[in-house]
């Protein structure tokens, strides 16, 4: 199993993400630096971490989703190679056009860190089907601009569709219809706030996130 | 020659920032402010050869998120 965790001036997940696949899921999973135009051959599951890429300059995850290694992101993604971003790689993935919407200024103004509770929405998914639809789990969020817009004929779609993996159970940034966790059409692009690399044991005081990386695992394989 | 791009929120879109702005206002004590809606200023400097349709393809690929934004392009003399 391979994996490859893009990097840009700013991620500041990316070992964290590379730890928790490498150590969840037992695979080989390289640094991408963001300057690279291909990614290594036979990827399993494409990472886009965390952080403040290019310092959020213009908007959160802008100038990445312009980087030169996301035409080869997009690519894989449309070749159905599994793609997971995780809060600035939520933004980043929106920027690039693979997930409707957009992330907005926290509605409350304030950087929101701490950790929440979650529902499953969709446990059929790649990422989560070793939840069950509606459990409530807890994963920590971080960040300033995790406000998820779209508008009223995009979000009744994306719920017909059943693609909202997770909803915050209590609204911590003014996300429309407390998304917290968005898949793309195909399924297998996976955007979220929450930091499930971030409760994978006990040093972090759960697991709740673990479930995501073991169910990726049997997807995979 | 110089190019001002002006980028706003759409309609619509809640403004937090410019929420924030106005309350700020507000306790500064200046009375009669309705709304505040917070935006972005991008100045280019440019050739004469880079055409209006050139600065509109700048806006929808980097300089805007059509998605929330609009934009206003201001070509200066």
């Amino acid at each position: 199993m391979r994996a490859a965790v893009i990097q840009f001036p700013g991620s500041n997940c990316d070992r964290d993400m590379a730890v928790a696949i490498n150590e969840i899921m037992g695979a080989e999973t390289s640094l991408v630096w963001h300057r690279e135009s291909e990614l290594p051959q036979g990827l399993d599951l494409i990472a886009i971490p965390g952080g403040f890429s290019y310092g959020d300059y213009l908007r959160s995850g802008a100038m990445a989703a312009r980087s030169p290694v996301m035409q080869a992101v997009v690519d894989a993604a449309g070749r159905g190679v599994p793609v997971l971003g995780v809060c600035n790689g939520f933004q980043i993935l929106t920027e690039a056009g693979l997930l409707p919407g957009a992330l907005m200024r926290n509605a409350g103004i304030r950087f929101v860190c701490r950790t929440v509770k979650l529902t499953i929405e969709n446990s059929q998914s790649i990422f989560t089907s070793q939840y069950d639809s509606g459990e409530e789990i807890s994963i920590p969020v971080a960040h300033h601009d995790g406000n998820y817009f779209a508008d009223d004929v995009t979000l009744d779609r994306l719920e017909g569709e059943g693609r909202v993996a997770f909803r915050y159970a209590e609204n911590v940034n003014g996300s429309a219809r407390d998304i917290a966790g968005l898949l793309n059409d195909a399924g297998n692009v996976l955007g979220m706030m929450p930091h499930p690399e971030r409760m994978i044991g006990a040093v972090h005081g759960g697991s709740d996130g673990r479930r995501l990386f073991e169910g990726l695992i049997r997807e995979i394989a | 020659m110089k190019t001002r791009v002006f980028v706003t929120l759409k309609n619509g879109v809640l403004d937090p920032q410019g929420k924030a702005i106005h309350h700020a206002l507000e306790g500064l004590g200046f009375a009669g402010v309705n709304d505040v809606r917070a935006g972005r200023l991008i100045e280019i400097d440019h050739e004469p050869s880079v055409s209006k349709s050139d600065l509109e393809a700048m806006c929808m690929k980097l300089l805007a998120n059509m998605v929330i934004e609009n934009f206003e392009i201001e070509q200066a003399a």
